[in-house]
This record gives C-alpha cells, sequence and structure tokens, in this order.
C-alpha cells in the first residue's frame, strides 16, 4: 500500500502542468478561477489545444485517438487541468457519446463521429430528461418511428445542457411502446441541423440559460445513426451513466475552488481582522478540506478498483453524492465570506449589473445558486443512494 | 500509488480475522467482558505467538516495525472484533515511546518480553487539567542522587489496572505548557508511592486514575527531551485508533444491514423502507470516508514528521470522529427497542465507537488542531 505518486507519475505531471501553463490562454484562464462563464471559442479553442498536442481524448484508448493514458494519469491530468483553471472539457463527447460509439457503435459510426469529437469540430449534447421522465427516465416518450430507411422521431427533451451551441445530439428514444419500459429503448445519434429540430432555452435560478428544450417534430434520422442494436438502449444508457460519473467527485475542481475560498476569506474582514482568523468560519472550511481530504483518496481507490476490474462500480455513486455536496458547500462558504457583498450579483436575472464590491464577490451568489443543480443532475443523489441501498448494501 | 496490501500483508490480514472470528464471538468476549480483569491473559499469549505484539517492535529486537499496513489490517480486525485486551496502549503506544526513547539496553530488556506477552506497559500521559493537550504535563520528578522520583496525577489511564509498568511522563525542568524539560519515566505499577483508582469505562474497558507520590522511576531516554518521541507515539497511536474504527463502523454498518433485513414490521423486512435505505447508504459513505483517511492517517504517521503528520492524523481524526458519532447513533436508531439493550452487539459497538470519538482528541480537539496546522502550513 502506496499512497504516493511512482516517480514516472510524477514526472508526467510536471510534463502536463507546464504544457498548461506554456498554452493556456491568459483570458479563458482567468474567467475559470474567477468564477466567470467561460464561452463556447474559449471551450473549443481548449480542445484545440489540446488536440494538436495528442491530448484530445485524455479518457480514450490509443486506437480511437485517444492517449491511452490509464486511470491515474487520467486523474493527474484532471488534477492539472483543474488547478490551472482550463476550461472543462465537454463531458457530451469525450464522456459520454464517445465510449458509447467505441463500445456498441459500428466501425463506420467509429470513424465518422470520433475524429470529430477530438477535434472540437462536433458539439454534442446530451438528449435524455423528459418533462415526464426524470430520475424515472425509462418512462420516456420521445418516439421513433422506422419509415423508409429513417426514424421519424417525434418528442420533447428537457434539460438538455449547453444544447445552443451543439451540432449533434444522442438521444434515448422509444422504438417499441408495447414492451416492459426499459426493453423498448433505443440509442440515436440526431444532426441538430435537421428540419424539425428547435431548441428553446431555459433561464435559470442564476440568471443563466445553460439548459434547454429540444423539440422533435417529424425529425428524419437515417438508420445508420442508431447505435447498437433496436430496442438496446437502454444497456447503453446505463453504460454511459456510469462513466459519467466516475468524474463527477470533481476533486480537483473543488481543491481549486477551496483555495479561492480561503483568498476571498483572507481579504473579507470581521473586527478588523480576516475573517479566516475567525474561529467559527476556520472551522466551517475545514470541516469541508477533511471531507475532500478523504473524497480524495476514495476517489484513487475507486479508480485503483477500476484499474483491475474495467467499469465503474456503483461506488460511483458515492463519489458522486459525496463531490457534489463537497462543491455546494465549498460555493456557499464563498457567498457567505463576501457577505453583504455578495447581494449586487453580476449575473443576475435581469441583466448585468456593475460591479459594487471587490470583483471577486460579483459572481459568488451566482455561483451558489447554479450549482445547486449538482446534486440534481447526473441521476439525483437520492436515486444514487437507491443504487448504493440496492447494489452495495443488498438492501 | 496502490491500494492492495502485498500477498503476505493479505495472508496477516486474513488470518487476524479468522482468529477473532473463532475466538472472539460476541459470547467469548462478553465472558471476558465481565471478569474481573476485565481481559484475557489467554487470548494475549496468542495474540504474542501471533506476532501482533511485535510490529512496532524494531528488527533488532525481534519485531517487524515499521510494518505500516500489516497495523493497519490488525487494528481495523481488532476494531471489528471490539478487543478489550491492551494492544494499542502497549503494542503500539508504549512501544513506540521505548523504541524512540530507549537506550539500546533499555529497549533490549524492556520491548523483548513486552513482544512476548510476558510483560504489559502503557503510557500514563494525560492528566485532568490537559483535557487532550499533550504538552500539557504537571506531573514533576525530582533527583536523588542516581534515582528518580515521580509526583503527580494521571487521569483515565487506560488499561492502567493491567499494566506492570506505567511509562509516565513527567516534567523535570520548565513550566508548564512548554514541550521542551518533559521526561518519561518507566513506573512499576505495584511498586512504592503508586495508588490505582480503577473503574471501567463507558463502553466496558478498565482504566485508573494514578496518583503517584515520590514513586521510583527509571528514566527512558535523555533527560527533558521526551516530547517529540510522546508526540510520534500518540500520533501512532491516533492512526491506530483510525483504523481500529473503521473496523468497528464496518462492524456496525453489516449489524444494521443483517438487522433490518431480518425485522419484519407491516408484514416486509424493515430494510424495504427508503427511509431506513438512505440512511444505511448515508452511514456506508461515513465508513469509506473514514477507511480513506484510516490510509492516510497510517501512511502519514509513519513517513512524515512534525506540521504535515499532525495536520493529516487530525484531518483523519475529524472524518472518523464524525462517522463513529453518525454511524453509532444511526445504528442504535435503526435497531429500534433492541438498538438500546445491552443484550446485542450494536449496543456495544456503539459504546465502543462513542469511546474512540472521544480517544485522543474528539472531533472539536482535532479540528483546531487542523486549522492550527493549515494555518502554519500557509503561512510559510
Amino acid at each position: 500500500m502506496d499512497l504516493n505518486f511512482t516517480s514516472d507519475e510524477l514526472a508526467f505531471r510536471d510534463e502536463v502542468r507546464s504544457f498548461i501553463e506554456a498554452n493556456i490562454p491568459a483570458e479563458t484562464r482567468h474567467k475559470v478561477l474567477e468564477g466567470l462563464e467561460v464561452s463556447r471559442d474559449d471551450t473549443i479553442r481548449w480542445q484545440q489545444i489540446l488536440h494538436r498536442r495528442g491530448w484530445g481524448g485524455p479518457n480514450w484508448p490509443k486506437e480511437f485517438g485517444g492517449t491511452g493514458w490509464d486511470a491515474v494519469r487520467q486523474y493527474i491530468f484532471e488534477e492539472e487541468s483543474a488547478a490551472a483553471g482550463t476550461p472543462r472539457l465537454l463531458p457530451f463527447g469525450l464522456k459520454m457519446v464517445g465510449p458509447v460509439i467505441m463500445r456498441f457503435g459500428n466501425a463506420a459510426q467509429q470513424k465518422r463521429f470520433l475524429p470529430r469529437i477530438l477535434s472540437g469540430e462536433d458539439w454534442w449534447a446530451q438528449g435524455y430528461s423528459e418533462p415526464g421522465a426524470g430520475s424515472d427516465l425509462a418512462s420516456l416518450k420521445t418516439r421513433a418511428e422506422r419509415k423508409d430507411g429513417h426514424y421519424v422521431v417525434n418528442g420533447q427533451k428537457t434539460w438538455i445542457t449547453l444544447a445552443q451551441h451543439a451540432n449533434w445530439i444522442f438521444c434515448l428514444v422509444r422504438t417499441d411502446p408495447a414492451v416492459k419500459k426499459q426493453a423498448g429503448i433505443s440509442f440515436l445519434l440526431i444532426d441538430m441541423k435537421s428540419p424539425g429540430v428547435t431548441v428553446r432555452p431555459i433561464t435559470l435560478l442564476d440568471g443563466s440559460q445553460e439548459v434547454n428544450e429540444v423539440w422533435f417534430e417529424d425529425v428524419q434520422v437515417p438508420v445508420g445513426n442508431l447505435v447498437g442494436d433496436e430496442n438496446g438502449g437502454w444497456t447503453y444508457a446505463k453504460f454511459l451513466l456510469g462513466h459519467e460519473r466516475t468524474n463527477i467527485a470533481g476533486v480537483g475542481v473543488s481543491k481549486r475552488e477551496l483555495a479561492r475560498l480561503k483568498r476571498i476569506a483572507s481579504e473579507e474582514r470581521k473586527d478588523g481582522k480576516p475573517l479566516m482568523a475567525d474561529p467559527g468560519f476556520a472551522a466551517q472550511v475545514a470541516q469541508v478540506e477533511v471531507e475532500l481530504m478523504a473524497l480524495e483518496i476514495t476517489n484513487l481507490r475507486v479508480l485503483a478498483a477500476e484499474a483491475e476490474r474495467r467499469a465503474p462500480g456503483p461506488e460511483a455513486s458515492l463519489l458522486k453524492i459525496k463531490g457534489t455536496e463537497i462543491q455546494q458547500s465549498i460555493s456557499e462558504l464563498m457567498m457567505h465570506a463576501a457577505g453583504p457583498r455578495a447581494l449586487p450579483s453580476r449575473r443576475g436575472a435581469t441583466g448585468d449589473v456593475p460591479s459594487f464590491g471587490p470583483a471577486y464577490a460579483a459572481p459568488l451568489a451566482a455561483t451558489y445558486l447554479n450549482l445547486r443543480k449538482t446534486s440534481i443532475y447526473g441521476g439525483s443523489n437520492e436515486i444514487q443512494k437507491n443504487i448504493i441501498a440496492q447494489t452495495i448494501l443488498g438492501l | 500509488m496502490r491500494f492492495s496490501p502485498t500477498p503476505e500483508q493479505q495472508q496477516l490480514g486474513d488470518m487476524v480475522q479468522r482468529f477473532f472470528a473463532e475466538q472472539y464471538r460476541f459470547e467469548a468476549r462478553r465472558k471476558i467482558l465481565d471478569s474481573r480483569e476485565g481481559w484475557s491473559k489467554e487470548i494475549w499469549s496468542k495474540l504474542a505467538e501471533l506476532g501482533l505484539l511485535s510490529l512496532q517492535v524494531p528488527e533488532q529486537q525481534g519485531g517487524i516495525a515499521p510494518a505500516v499496513v500489516e497495523t493497519l489490517l490488525t487494528a481495523t480486525a481488532t476494531g471489528m472484533a471490539m478487543l478489550l485486551e491492551p494492544w494499542v496502549s502497549s503494542a503500539i503506544i508504549a512501544t513506540v515511546l521505548i523504541r524512540e526513547l530507549g537506550s539500546a539496553q533499555q529497549r533490549e530488556e524492556m520491548l523483548a518480553p513486552m513482544a512476548a506477552g510476558e510483560r504489559i506497559a502503557v503510557p500514563a500521559h494525560f492528566e485532568r487539567a490537559a483535557r487532550y493537550d499533550l504538552r500539557h504535563v504537571a506531573t514533576s520528578a525530582r533527583r536523588h542522587g542516581s534515582a528518580w522520583q515521580v509526583t503527580g496525577r494521571k487521569s483515565v489511564v487506560l488499561h492502567a489496572p493491567a499494566a506492570d509498568l506505567l511509562l509516565v511522563s513527567a516534567r523535570t525542568s520548565d513550566p508548564a505548557d512548554q514541550t521542551a524539560g518533559i521526561s518519561l519515566f518507566a513506573v512499576p505499577r505495584e511498586g512504592p508511592g503508586v495508588a490505582l483508582s480503577r473503574y471501567r469505562t463507558l463502553d466496558g474497558m478498565y482504566a485508573a486514575d494514578v496518583d503517584l507520590v515520590d514513586a521510583p522511576g527509571t528514566l527512558i531516554g535523555a533527560e527533558g527531551t521526551a516530547f517529540a518521541a510522546i508526540a510520534t507515539a500518540f500520533d501512532q497511536g491516533l492512526a491506530v485508533r483510525c483504523a481500529e474504527a473503521v473496523g468497528a463502523l464496518q462492524a456496525t454498518l453489516d449489524a444494521t444491514v443483517e438487522y433490518t433485513k431480518t425485522r419484519q414490521q407491516f408484514g416486509v423486512p424493515i430494510a424495504s423502507f427508503q427511509a431506513l435505505q438512505h440512511r444505511m447508504a448515508d452511514m456506508l459513505i461515513h465508513v469509506e470516508q473514514a477507511r480513506s483517511m484510516s490510509y492516510l492517517a497510517a501512511m502519514r504517521a509513519a513517513e512524515s514528521s512534525g506540521r504535515d503528520r499532525r495536520r493529516a492524523l487530525a484531518a483523519a481524526k475529524v472524518v472518523v470522529g464524525n462517522a463513529c458519532r453518525f454511524v453509532g447513533q444511526q445504528a442504535v436508531q435503526l435497531h429500534g427497542g433492541m438498538g438500546v439493550t445491552d443484550e446485542i452487539a450494536v449496543s456495544h459497538l456503539f459504546r465502543r465507537l462513542t469511546a474512540l470519538e472521544m480517544a485522543l482528541g474528539d472531533t472539536a480537539h482535532h479540528l483546531e488542531q487542523f486549522v492550527a496546522a493549515s494555518a502554519e502550513a500557509e503561512g510559510t
């Protein structure tokens, strides 16, 4: 048993660190570190920079153009990226539809779609949830009927993150309404430019338009865009959810945000002294920090177990719950650290407001509000507890 | 980075677990608990035969120190079994004290019989006014020619009634609350000037307050320089307590899962209710977070020194302490009326977890320690 990285891993970390240092655009980094909105171009530019270095698919095997890094190297890469303030790589292509196409797609689909994910040419969206199918995803109603070499898709998807930027969407659709609900679902790849696709943004509680409704009205999708078997989609969806959860602990980002929290609490004054020196506040910060230390090791334990068993196990649910609780706690403490200065919010529902306090204070309330989503998305934390109860505890 | 033990380490871990599963079941343990001594010499000899008393003994004296993983696995197994014998006091803390401070001759004379199970030594360090502060020593020692005499009162000395030797910390110079000027003395428990007020702690262990009046003692190591070794030994003890707690936590969660699957109400097992399932999922998260920190504590206690070690161990004890409290309380709750009886394991586990939460510093204490160590680390 050894919790330290090997010398090879440390050399790899240094290589990643210096590459990021030399190549991250200063403006992008500033936005990430200060909690400001990152644009579509910021994200794509960073994907392209990594792609040119051969690092466009940090979690992909070499045969599909990925780096072939093992779980520890992927983890180090994510840690370093988070610490340095790079934009988050888009999970929808790299961590969701990509692995599904590699595992269940045909050769033509692999050749057509995978390189365009690495190069940043395609921006994918995830079409899972519907107004009537959230935690109970299998009850989804969007229909796909096969007619003359096409599927004709009708229905409505919702909570589609950044669909306004996407040119492709992968969807779970119902292809057989007569059977048990899980058995009649297929996995379809849909071009967002197809006639009949409408995107309607949803304004969120922080004033952002991060998610959308996507409507499908008689949308024609070539049968060649079906992944795997017709009515086999539920299996692929579960495979994907497992992959989505592995990195959801967000340890690297939380470490960076914790450091920001400490900076803010050192700037803020209470009774003429730094807020960070206040025993009550310091104890609250410490409580989150020790939880994060534990989560980091729990995360490494899950990675190590995964390296032996391949697919992520139900332990991923634990990482999701604890990781999101920590992210939320840090954002909450940051807002409270700024105190009344957190009230003049930069990204209010009525548009931008000028800053009335230190620059760091303006986005804090919006971030706090925004991060409430984390315990809801990706399988709500209550669903994760069901998974733990059933799969790990055997209840 | 590697989390799995080597095959040899795993073998030892399995052997220890098997030993307790066979010889330390609830009823067998209960007999020991209800006995006059509250611990078993027979079990103690067997622990010696299995080599579990020499994990922290240096090679020169026939041990296998530092044995980080072996100690971790053994501690977790003792936690599952709720071991009553003075393993942590004698085979860990006292052994590390002698190993770190003693002269070559003292190590030879004291450690070999301890490892063989023939002699038990326990630390007598904390005092009433110290709470959990290691630096607070008011007990004093004076030299009379070449002999030393110790005077003072040591508080809640765990396993003192079982000990042959008490390892007593005492000031030989400087005022209280300084780390300098503290020395360590080996004082025979049955020697002159030593009086024990014996009692049981909340989890059934024997402990005592120890009054020392001009009690003759042997100085261990050099005069006035014991504090660093005391800190090392108690940090090692803290790491072991964390691993022990993880064993007790796992046993508590297992017992609760088992009970709720068996107990029927409204015509179904109560484990089928979501409120209970989510509670047990929360318990599992606490157990796994605590397990992670027990690994960190074990590694850092052996590897690093000073501030980093302090910071990691304080963090570990906070996470483990929170887990002890949550898992223990919820286990009793989910066992319903049975949970508050003395008859089944869960109430014993709950009492053990409560004692472990307070052992060597409670959560509030270590949160403070963590803040202080972090501030120091960030200030430099």
